[in-house]
């Protein structure tokens, strides 16, 4: 048996990568499989050195869709399990985000996003694969996915993403980009007893009644695990309660399927973080995530000097969509701005959630995010 | 009046199959049934603690295998069973893992997953029921349908040359290979049983008959008429050459192909884990 080790505590300087890589440690993370792919290979990297230090595992597969393969088999064996990526393995990864939905296996991924598509621009930042993480596997089902904007939050997130990923039985999703993986910056890590840690709810009935698929009032079955005894079956095929498969049965499929959405949508509130910066009487309203909120938040400042009344709404979780704070937000705001570096993804769920609110977006490719500038130059021409 | 209740006799093996699960899916004349058989009588002579087995399968007539058996078990996307027990295998090298798949979703869509296991010499033991085509789907050619067979995807006759699976486990790393077909139940079982006590990567292939689809085509339209090209083709000879070992409607070679020692993979991960874990705690790296 492993011995426990205390992990990283107090200041340091590090990259992006290497405080998610942490920052899985502090969560209680013990599995990690993966491939290399730029720019996420430092999360790979730097497991492979500081998991066996915790008596964790850490296995490089042959592609992306075998690493989250085997982090789901992990899950399913009592671990909690993590797989990190870029946006070709995250394309791959979709069958299998899809088997993890389906089987409730809690479970983390990261994609640190590039310019895409295809091979696109691998050392480059992109906020490109937002849509595909609540879209990206076939059929419906609910998500949760999360966007760091500094170094700090690719650790705090990553144990943000385990807690949520173990409390609702679901893939969570951290969703940073080349920039957030590859900056350095300071992080401050908490003592272990003061890192809040969610572990997925066990069974408690008598084995011989457990099921393995039957929720509890906050629609997440307790989880049971392989070699406890309990010799259940679980499929990737519309299932009952009992985990076996019913292929033709409406109902079962309904039932199913509306829950997996629901376990989401239902407890959204319990949810969604998002920070809101000036929001109080903001003219202008920059709604913005990841890297891009930074330069956001500078905008907002700038303009506040020039007295313009703006504020800011960053989005910390994408999925479930922060519908409710875009629309209280939204209210009073004569104009909501959108940067994204994409070509417009974020900004369709924005728009919806604005109702009348007129939304500007301001879309940027390649090497570098938003400017400051840019954005003030667009918070000053709809002011 | 005086009653009598005829007694209900359970079935000595129906502690190892979830019965709830039945009537299984396969048609009149398949091998599977024959494979799970084997598997379960493998289990029994072995005394296998159920509680410390997990079946995977992926996507395939026999993929139900795993749901059939009363253990954990799971039911992968289509071609991922191995990447997911390599999960389920290293973190929890205590439990006995076994893969029941078919040749189109190991070797075709699950080939690169199969080599790579193999080389890593997890200790996860295979079972392969090749049945030389798709047939959940309905009989499309695959990776092992031999050439010039009849499918309904090769209409003029296969001219895809066909995977050579022991040869394939052999030369991939595999520490134990066997292949039988249906017909040879207890060497099957044998074989099971052998590769369930032993380190490593192990790779049994059984050769399923599939008269409702495969054997339709190609002018065996009945269990019993595959079940006699198995029994004139077959050729026993243990530990010859797999990489002469082609399937040929004149010659199965049959046998123990494979069984070498190897340290598996999640015993050098798990030495290495410790040693490092220890290194560590004690503040010597």
């Amino acid at each position: 048996m492993p011995k426990p080790k205390s992990g990283l505590t107090g200041a340091h300087f590090m990259n992006g990568d290497v405080a998610c890589a942490e920052g899985a440690i502090a969560a209680g993370c013990r599995f990690f499989a993966g491939y290399p792919i730029t720019p996420a290979t430092e999360i790979a990297e730097h497991l492979s050195q500081r998991m066996p230090e915790f008596g964790g595992i850490y296995v490089q597969m042959e592609d992306e869709i075998a690493s989250l393969a085997a982090v789901i088999g992990a899950s399913y064996s009592g671990l909690k399990a993590m797989t990190a990526t870029s946006g070709p393995g995250f394309s791959l990864m979709q069958e299998n985000i899809g088997l993890a939905v389906m089987t409730e296996a809690p479970c983390v991924i990261v994609d640190v996003m590039r310019g895409g598509p295809s091979t696109g621009q691998p050392t480059m930042p992109g906020q490109q694969d937002v849509m595909q993480a609540k879209w990206g596997s076939h059929g419906d089902y609910g998500i949760i996915a999360l966007t760091p904007s500094s170094v700090q939050e690719m650790f705090d997130l990553t144990v943000e993403a385990f807690n949520l990923s173990e409390a609702y039985r679901v893939p969570a999703l951290l969703m940073g980009d080349e920039i957030v993986g590859h900056m350095w910056e300071k992080v401050v890590i908490p003592p272990g007893d003061k890192i809040r840690i969610v572990n997925r709810k066990k069974p408690t009935g008598p084995r011989e009644e457990y099921l393995p698929f039957k929720p509890d009032d906050d629609l997440v079955p307790p989880m049971a695990c392989f070699g406890e005894g309990y010799r259940f079956h679980a499929t990737g095929l519309t299932h009952n309660e009992h985990g076996y498969p019913q292929t033709s049965s409406s109902e079962v499929q309904t039932k199913l399927v509306r829950r997996l959405c629901d376990k989401i949508q239902k407890n959204a509130d319990k949810i969604v973080r998002v920070e809101e910066v000036m929001l109080e009487d903001a003219d202008i309203v920059v709604v913005a995530y990841g890297i891009v909120a930074r330069a956001a938040l500078s905008a907002i400042r700038k303009a506040r000097e020039k007295g313009i009344k703006a504020g800011l709404l960053r989005l910390i979780t994408l999925w479930p969509f922060p519908e409710e704070q875009v629309a209280r937000a939204a209210k009073s705001a004569k104009a909501i701005v959108v940067p994204e570096m994409n070509c417009g993804q974020m900004v369709r769920e924005v728009e919806r959630a604005a109702k009348e609110t007129p939304v500007v977006f301001l879309s940027k490719l390649g090497e570098e995010p938003h400017t400051p500038l840019e954005i003030l130059e667009v918070i000053r021409r709809n002011k | 009046m005086v009653q009598e209740t005829v007694p209900v006799v359970v079935h000595p093996f129906s502690k190892y199959l979830r019965a709830d699960m039945m009537p299984h899916i396969w048609c009149q004349g398949c091998g599977n049934g024959v494979l799970l058989n084997c598997f379960v009588h493998a289990l029994d002579e072995l005394q296998t603690d159920l509680d410390k087995l997990v079946v995977v399968s992926g996507i395939g007539c026999i993929g139900r295998a795993a749901g059939y058996t009363n253990a954990d078990s799971f039911h992968t996307t289509h071609g991922r069973a191995l990447a997911f027990a390599t999960g389920v295998k290293l973190a929890n090298p205590e439990l006995e893992v076994v893969v029941i798949s078919g040749d189109g979703d190991l070797f075709a869509i699950g080939g690169n997953h199969f080599i790579h296991a193999a080389r890593r010499n997890i200790g996860i033991k295979v079972l392969c029921a090749n049945n030389l085509n798709y047939g959940m789907t309905g009989g499309q050619q695959g990776p092992t349908t031999p050439l010039e067979s009849v499918t309904t995807t090769s209409p003029y006759g296969n001219i895809e040359h066909p995977f050579n699976l022991v040869h394939l486990a052999a030369a991939s790393g595999a520490t134990y290979v066997a292949r039988w077909t249906s017909l040879h139940v207890r060497r099957l079982t044998q074989s099971i049983k052998k590769m369930l006590q032993k380190e490593g990567f192990c790779f049994v292939e059984m050769l399923s008959p599939c008269p409702e689809i495969y054997g339709r085509y190609n002018k065996m339209r009945s269990g019993l008429e595959m079940m006699s090209w198995f029994k004139s083709a077959s050729v026993v000879e243990n530990f010859s050459d797999p990489s002469k070992a082609d399937i040929t409607p004149e010659r199965i070679v049959v046998g123990d192909f494979v069984d070498i020692e190897k340290l598996s993979y999640e015993k050098m991960l798990h030495e290495k884990i410790s040693k490092i874990n220890e290194m560590a705690i004690e503040g010597v790296s």
